[in-house]
């Protein structure tokens, strides 16, 4: 069997109770602002973190947070509830988000949902082990950046996938909801962004493993 | 060491590397992964990095929303006036 791998851990209790989610429903729609502030409170920090990733610029970001409560308390009434709430508030940013990219790259975001397989290939090419580095080589702020560098990079196609599904911790098929996509095309794309930031990430690790080889 | 991984038992292999590292594979796939593992060295470095790449963004701390957002969202919503 396989080692076991930490789950993401960014789903706090409040988002996982329906019945909880179900009250704050009624009242943001009953128009009670102490709710609306609540269902900020909630899910403001998750819907910044997608916007950040998608965008990669934090005042945009921060646009996209306010665009999607905006339309979120705006279009309440349609919700139906087939999704959890933090899975529809993640599908408006996201939605916000493509916008902004299109508006600033119309020829480089796809409008086509099937992720274009020239772009995103993913063949192993780097098959060095550098798995044999020290622990502190991981944990440096050079090795960080190296890797939230590497996820900004990653193919737009894949990205949104990778960051809900693996930075927030929905599951394949609230990420499939969020993202209008089938479970077994999220399920590809994720397995390709891991693929893609191991081959990016290895550039990296690589070259630090041979160095320190060379000094000793 | 940059030679793709090219051969087809490898390629069949690296379709199923999420489900193995996720435990989603069936009893049987792993086994079989972990038997091709034994033999072929390129495939174990795949196995071994993606794994850690795996470990190393779930434990990436996650970037924290500007302290004045909230103030900001309830100013903008029109919440801060009779809100607590």
């Amino acid at each position: 069997m396989t080692k076991e791998l930490p789950a993401p851990t960014l789903l706090s209790p409040e988002l996982l109770d329906e019945a909880y989610e179900q009250r704050l429903l009624e009242r943001i729609r009953a128009g009670d602002k102490t709710a609306c502030a609540e269902c900020i409170d909630l899910h403001s920090a998750g819907v910044y973190r997608l916007a950040l990733r998608m965008v990669g610029d934090p005042h945009e970001a921060e646009d996209i947070v306010q665009e999607t409560f905006l339309n979120a308390f705006r279009t309440i009434d349609s919700f139906e509830g087939r999704s959890s709430l933090s899975t529809w508030l993640y599908r408006i940013a996201y939605n916000a988000a493509l916008m902004r990219l299109r508006k600033k790259q119309p020829l480089h975001v796809s409008i086509d949902p099937h992720v274009d397989e020239e772009e995103t290939a993913t063949t192993p090419v780097q098959l060095f082990d550098w798995c044999c580095l020290p622990e502190e080589d991981f944990q440096t702020a050079e090795a960080r950046n190296e890797l939230e560098r590497a996820i900004s990079e990653l193919p737009e196609p894949l990205r949104a996938v990778f960051v809900l599904r693996e930075l927030e911790g929905l599951s394949t098929e609230e990420t499939a909801q969020a993202l209008d996509l089938s479970v077994s095309n999220v399920k590809v794309r994720l397995h390709r962004a891991r693929l893609w930031l191991r081959e990016r990430l290895s550039g990296y690790f690589t070259e630090l493993a041979q160095r320190s080889q060379e000094r000793n | 060491m940059d030679a793709a991984v090219s051969h087809h038992t490898c390629k069949e292999l690296l379709v199923s590397l999420s489900d193995y590292l996720d435990g989603e594979a069936a009893e049987a796939l792993c086994a079989e992964i972990e038997r091709h593992l034994a033999d072929c060295e390129d495939c174990r470095v795949v196995v071994d990095t993606l794994r850690k790449t795996i470990l190393l963004y779930r434990t990436l701390p996650p970037p924290s929303p500007p302290q004045t957002i909230r103030a900001r969202l309830l100013h903008a919503l029109e919440l801060d006036k009779d809100a607590p």
